[in-house]
């Protein structure tokens, strides 16, 4: 067990009340080689018994200091560092990426190429879902929803492959556009997947939904209410469990969403069950969207896929922020450009860091076993939170 | 060689070792089958390269487990973290051996009852005393490896075994109860007997058996000593080579031996279904140790089923529905088997008439319960509650 080195971390506020029987409370290290913090995680519990007392969240395992790492490279050789963040959904790191220059350039997206990019995005929105609700389930000892979830999300990555040779690490949109057009019956492909798709997450759903102890271990769990959530940032499914509708797709519409026909699933409780079911809606609508793209693109057939871009790219000096609704919450890009063909500075909004805030707050009170659902809840990507 | 000797050293000794080695071995085919058939139940094939359907891939993990490096904590208890595997193993063998399974047989000229040990008249109360035992080796071993992973699973481990202890007990009552007897072949015998496997009267009582028995066990959904996503891997955490190997084995060894207490006191042990109708009679060319090993294996299945179907309890709730919901539940049915002993014979039957009944209604009103709407399936407006 290692100690805290002092001078490095922060020291524990002071605990609430005299200790219990006298006792003092065990420090436990959890993570970052624990099979539950999904990656590097490691937080320092004061627990008494199984009761957390504090959590103490310590991110950097995984920093590779992509944000000075930037301003190295010319504005096209950023995108393939945007894939290593959230890698589980590389597509929407892109798109945020691209939205931002883009809007620096003045450059306008030909509609197929937005339409492309949002079935893109939507695909990546389903894939990160149903591995969230995999490493949930597993992590409250359900291990069988996994495999059923993992048959679907190979399926969305042969699909990725196929159109743009990668299957985490898309690299799949350029400034201005996207790097190549479909593949031939590619569209035809996708149909196949996602018109059947709701029988599989009815299949997610036969598992957990209704299953007791599944409920027993979720509701009331890790609440944050909607005025915690804004206090704290938080963005995404959390947020929307809580009861608040924002999501970026109709609050900051971005590319073609305007055009779309999706809804907003929120939840009441703001526990852990409601965020399972509002992910679980997401799924539905996320599927909804990609059949409307998949119309859309068959009606108007073309090839235009990117804008008028200068082919050096040297946005004017000035700042710009964009942002999209990633799977985990609000992405966002904030640009400062000095009129050179690198970012001056380029700040990222990570969701998952900025929920991973709240996790102290989620996880005090609640019992170790709690904590893998906490964790779990959040929805984190932990390359996207040290980046 | 004399009677004697034969009788008293050679043929317990052969037993003995036979059951050892038996649960060595089922054990060791019990991994391939339940990983088998969590493949299936998971949407994929599971082992399958080493041997035919992949039936040696348990041994070549036992020989994999025997040649790792035998990885003992610096800072641990030596003494106990090596007492701590076999204090939770032995148990499971002994429990095994003081099952009877299956009548008289005669092989070699020399006729014995199968059963590891005697047919004793206590034990009942000797299987309940043995299997208490197995907690020491889980509270031992989570406090010998010096770690605070396992010192976490060992005491939920203490916490967890005892409480289902109590209305595993209560359960057994029952059978006792209906039966008259606390040796196991009378048991059998009694079933015989009373025309009907105490599985029907004491219905309740088999269920109460078999959840605790799940908890005994440690597997999910009460597999909270090793809960593997949050205590890594529980009590046996600083354990490596074969000193975990025996881990594994013994909680095979013990949800065999579990069962196959179950299916003794419940079940007819090694008797075929409906033991007295005479019409049935066919059903004996199956012989007697193949009955009994069947309904085991068939509980087998069912522990491997749970796995694939649950998610963990969290230990609170894990104590509530020991001490809440079993534990009351389990005094109640001990009054209702005493009231049906009481009546006579009849009243078992009418018991286990009505239970069945009750059950089958139950499941009748699950199977026409109209299916909850699917999460936003038919949501329309733009902000619409998933929560109804």
């Amino acid at each position: 067990m290692t100690e805290p080195t002092p001078g490095t971390v922060a020291q524990f506020p002071p605990l609430a009340g005299p200790p219990l029987l006298g006792l003092h409370e065990m420090e436990l290290n959890f993570g970052p080689q624990h099979p539950s913090t999904h990656g590097v995680l490691r937080l320092v519990l004061q627990v008494d018994g199984e009761r957390i007392v504090s959590a103490r969240p310590d991110v950097g395992y995984l920093h590779r200091g992509t944000e000075k790492l930037f301003e190295t490279e010319t504005f096209p050789m950023v995108i393939p560092h945007t894939d290593r963040m959230d890698y589980v959904a590389a597509s929407t790191n892109n798109h945020a990426y691209c939205l931002v220059v883009e809007k620096l350039l003045g450059v306008e997206v030909p509609k197929r190429a937005q339409y492309i990019r949002v079935l893109l995005d939507e695909m990546q929105r389903i894939s990160s879902h149903v591995l969230w609700l995999a490493t949930a389930a597993i992590d409250l000892g359900a291990i069988t929803p996994f495999f059923y979830t993992f048959r679907d999300r190979e399926v969305i990555l042969d699909l990725f492959e196929e159109y743009c040779g990668a299957r985490l690490t898309l690299n799949c949109m350029r400034i201005g556009g996207l790097p190549v057009d479909l593949t031939p019956g590619w569209l035809e492909k996708v149909r196949a997947f996602t018109e059947p798709f709701e029988k599989c997450i009815d299949e997610y759903e036969d598992l957990l939904t209704e299953n007791r102890i599944w409920k027993e271990r979720t509701v009331g769990i890790a609440v944050l209410d909607e005025k915690r959530c804004i206090e704290w940032g938080v963005t995404g499914p959390v947020l929307r469990a809580a009861g608040k509708a924002w999501d970026i797709r109709r609050a900051l519409p971005y590319e073609c969403y305007p055009e779309l026909d999706f809804d907003i699933p929120v939840g009441k409780n703001a526990d852990t069950y409601d965020r399972y079911l509002v992910r679980v809606a997401e799924i539905r609508q996320s599927r909804r969207i990609v059949l409307q793209c998949l119309d859309w693109l068959e009606k108007n057939p073309g090839t235009e896929i990117r804008g008028k871009v200068p082919r050096v790219i040297k946005p004017p000096a000035g700042e710009a922020y964009a942002c999209v609704e990633a799977p985990k919450g609000e992405l966002g890009f904030h640009l400062v450009a000095s009129g050179g063909n690198k970012p001056y500075r380029l700040h990222v909004r990570p969701p998952s860091f900025i929920n991973l805030q709240a996790l102290p707050e989620m996880a005090q009170g609640h019992l170790v076993g709690d904590l893998v659902a906490v964790i779990g809840t959040i929805d984190i990507v932990l390359g996207e939170v040290d980046r | 060689m004399s009677q004697s000797f034969i009788h008293y050293f050679l043929v317990p000794l052969v037993k003995g070792l036979l059951t050892v080695v038996l649960v060595g071995l089922a054990a060791g085919v019990l991994t391939w089958i339940e990983r088998r058939l969590l493949g299936r139940l998971q949407i994929r094939k599971g082992p399958n390269r080493v041997g035919p359907q992949g039936f040696f891939q348990w041994i070549a993990d036992t020989i994999k487990l025997l040649f790792k490096e035998d990885i003992v904590p610096s800072r641990a208890e030596k003494a106990l973290h090596l007492l701590g595997p076999l204090l939770l193993f032995t148990p499971a063998v002994v429990v095994l051996g003081l099952v009877p399974w299956g009548p008289n047989v005669t092989l070699f000229g020399v006729t014995t009852p199968l059963h590891a040990a005697a047919d004793l008249n206590v034990a009942l109360l000797l299987i309940l005393a043995v299997s208490t035992i197995g907690v020491y080796g889980i509270i031992l071993s989570g406090w010998a490896s010096n770690s605070k992973y396992p010192l976490l699973g060992g005491l939920r481990a203490a916490a967890q075994l005892i409480s289902y202890e109590v209305p595993m007990g209560l359960a057994v009552v029952s059978a006792i109860l209906m039966s008259g007897s606390l040796s196991m072949v009378e048991i059998i015998e009694a079933q015989r007997k009373a025309g009907v496997w105490f599985v029907f009267p004491g219905l309740i009582a088999f269920f109460l058996y078999f959840v605790s028995g799940v908890a005994e066990t440690n597997r999910t959904p009460f597999d909270l000593p090793e809960a593997e996503s949050e205590l890594v891997g529980g009590f046996h955490t600083e354990y490596s080579g074969f000193r975990w190997a025996v881990f594994f084995m013994s909680e095979y060894g013990n949800m065999i031996s579990i069962s196959a207490v179950a299916t003794t006191l419940f079940f007819g042990g090694w008797l075929r279904p409906f033991p007295n109708v005479a019409w049935l009679g066919f059903l004996d060319v199956v012989p007697a140790f193949f009955w009994f090993a069947g309904k085991v294996f068939l509980f087998l299945l069912v522990y491997i089923w749970f796995r694939a179907t649950f998610p963990r309890y969290r230990f609170d709730q894990l104590m509530a529905l020991g001490w809440k919901t079993l534990i009351p539940i389990s005094l109640g049915n001990l009054v209702l088997v005493a009231i049906a002993v009481l009546w006579g014979a009849a009243g078992l039957k009418v018991l286990g008439a009505v239970l069945v009944l009750l059950v089958a209604a139950g499941f009748f009103a699950v199977w026409r319960r109209p299916a909850r709407p699917r999460t936003s399936t038919t949501m329309a407006a733009t902000n619409v509650e998933v929560r109804a």
